[in-house]
């Protein structure tokens, strides 16, 4: 499968601290690809790279490339770049507005102002998002009141409503329960037909269930990036192996 | 040994009793004060011919009491001040507390300080050699002296509760909205204005309220530039009496039912002011609920 997202000798520092070591990885089209490793490792950074939020923090140095449709993203209009490369946040964190207002943001950011269509794109995300049946009766009710798993769910469906062409999540099920996960699970198995997902997860067995590819990262390396079947069965490093059969980390 | 630092403790318990009845006293013995004095002169001149008079003459052979210009142009003034002060201050926080970088920062939050500390004497003086002179002579007018000085005089008064309240207000909206913004691919500034200040709205509105509060209760610097004759507001560029400075300016020398009549004033303030603090803690209710 053609690559969307690849990132050749990839370096970054929080000040002195080197975060991220020479990453080499190529991140397939229309496929959910999995960032595994012990905390602290880098999986956020990298993530944060791919949308340059990581460009807000003072002190942070990045060195070799990383092109996102075969051009590099630092040379892209970065408001652009983030409503292509999207985003969904650990904690849940819709705005403190309504839930068409939350959906309706980001069209509205990128210049579309005519009633009907926002009512189509908030509709149409919702529905991807699968909770279109669960919020369609109280749109213009406040975002913050509806459960954590709702909140996420709401989250994935307004980053899917600037209609990105890959959604980056960053351990999207940590802070929710098992139901509420499998949601959630179940809705990136379904998105990826759309889109590229890239996902960080703590959990192996996520990794395991939902994921096409699996990388690796330890210490701010990437160890070993492949399909999530030989990662998982068959590493090529003992340390890989050593980390999905739970024996560090 | 037990028993005397109970002792102590109870001794310590009721000075600090004493020292808190001390201030509701106050506030009771203020209020009782004002209600007793200031009812008198109402019912004496009627209740509409009070509020609603046009003409305040205390003085003239036939006085007349109307406290009407009084009460406008202290409504008027204080939103003429809230509506230059709060963009600007709101601005102003928005920069601080968000685009500002650490040594810009310190400083302009120092001299944001500094501003609020200046007693108001001095706001009247720079006012009146200042800005007086300079709307005459912009505005081709008689006398510079008059609401629009009093409201630019407020204005600048009521800045840096404005920007302290909104900046601890905007500080406080937590990192992850501004970032699922950033994220969708919002520049910074539509950020703040789209999701950080409608996030702060509560305590924005709060310092909006403590700026009215603060306006309205101003008398020495408006006393200074506002010209101060008992007219009805109906220019900007009008020689204007406020409700404070028609209690202070005559205070001293008034005796009768013109004195009895401006202890009425002060109670129609008092109530302005009772109902503004109501507001106030309205809001700071909301954002500790949020
Ligand atoms: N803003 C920052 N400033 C300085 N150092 C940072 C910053 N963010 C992360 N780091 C450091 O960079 C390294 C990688 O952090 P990162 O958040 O990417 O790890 P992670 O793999 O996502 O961990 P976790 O699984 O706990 O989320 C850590 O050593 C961390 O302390
Ligand atoms: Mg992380």
């Amino acid at each position: 499968m053609k690559p969307i997202i690849t990132a050749k000798d990839l370096c970054l520092w929080y000040g002195q601290s080197q975060a991220l070591k020479n990453i080499d990885i190529a991140i397939p089209e229309q496929s959910i690809t999995a960032l595994i490793g012990p905390s602290g490792c880098g999986k956020s950074t990298f993530l944060k790279t791919l949308n340059r939020m990581n460009d807000l923090i003072p002190g942070v140095k990045i060195t070799g490339t990383v092109e996102y449709n075969g051009q590099s993203i630092f040379d892209q209009d970065v408001n652009l770049l983030r409503k292509e490369v999207g985003m969904v946040f650990q904690k849940p964190n819709p705005f403190p507005m309504s839930i068409y207002d939350n959906v309706a943001y980001g069209p509205r950011t990128h210049g579309i102002r005519d009633r009907k269509r926002l009512d189509e794109i908030v509709e149409r995300s919702l529905r991807d998002a699968a909770i279109w049946d669960e919020v369609k009766d109280r749109l213009k009710k406040n975002a913050l009141g509806l459960s954590g798993g709702q909140q996420q769910r709401l989250c994935i469906a307004r980053a899917l409503a600037v209609q990105p062409r890959v959604l980056l999540m960053d351990e999207p099920t940590s802070a929710l329960d098992p139901i509420s996960t499998l949601k959630i699970e179940e809705l990136a198995a379904k998105l990826k037909d759309k889109y590229t997902i890239v996902i960080v997860t703590h959990n192996m067995q996520q990794a395991l269930r939902i994921s096409d590819h699996t990388a690796f990262f330890l210490l701010g390396e990437l160890v070993e990036y492949g399909d999530t079947d030989q990662i998982f069965t068959n590493p090529a490093d003992q340390r890989t192996n050593d980390y999905v059969t739970g024996r560090f980390g | 040994m037990k028993r005397s630092s109970n002792l102590f403790e109870g001794v310590i318990h009721g000075i600090f009793l004493i020292l808190g009845l001390v201030t509701i006293a106050c506030v009771l013995i203020i209020s009782i004060y004002l209600i007793v004095s200031g009812i008198p002169a109402i019912l004496e001149i009627g209740l509409v011919d009070f509020l609603f008079g046009t003409q305040w003459a205390s003085t003239a052979a036939e006085p007349k009491y109307g406290i009407l210009p009084f009460i406008l142009t202290s409504i008027y003034g204080t939103l003429g001040a809230i509506a230059l002060g709060v963009p600007v201050g709101v601005l102003a926080a928005v920069y601080l507390s968000k685009m500002a970088s650490g040594p810009v920062k310190n400083t302009m939050g120092q001299m944001v300080s500094i501003l609020a500390g200046i007693p108001s004497v001095v706001y009247g003086l720079v006012g009146m050699m200042v800005l007086v002179p300079g709307i005459r002579k912009l505005f081709q007018v008689p006398d510079g002296a008059s609401l629009l000085a009093a409201i630019i005089v407020l204005a600048v008064m009521i800045l840096p509760s404005i920007i302290k309240m909104s900046v601890t207000a905007l500080e406080a909206v937590p990192k992850e909205y501004e970032d699922a913004s950033l994220a969708l691919g919002a520049t910074p500034e539509e950020t703040y204005f789209r999701v950080s200040i409608p996030a702060a709205k509560s305590g924005i509105a709060a310092s909006v309220v403590l700026g009215v509060g603060r306006a309205i209760g101003e008398a020495m610097a408006v006393m200074m530039v506002a010209g101060n004759a008992p007219n009805m507001p109906d220019s900007l560029f009008q020689s204007v009496r406020f409700l404070t400075t028609a209690v202070a300016s005559e205070m001293s020398y008034s005796g009768g039912l013109q004195r009895r009549a401006l202890f009425s004033i002060a109670l129609v303030l008092f109530i302005f002011i009772m109902l503004i603090n109501a507001l106030l803690n309205f809001f700071l209710k909301g954002e500790k609920k949020e």
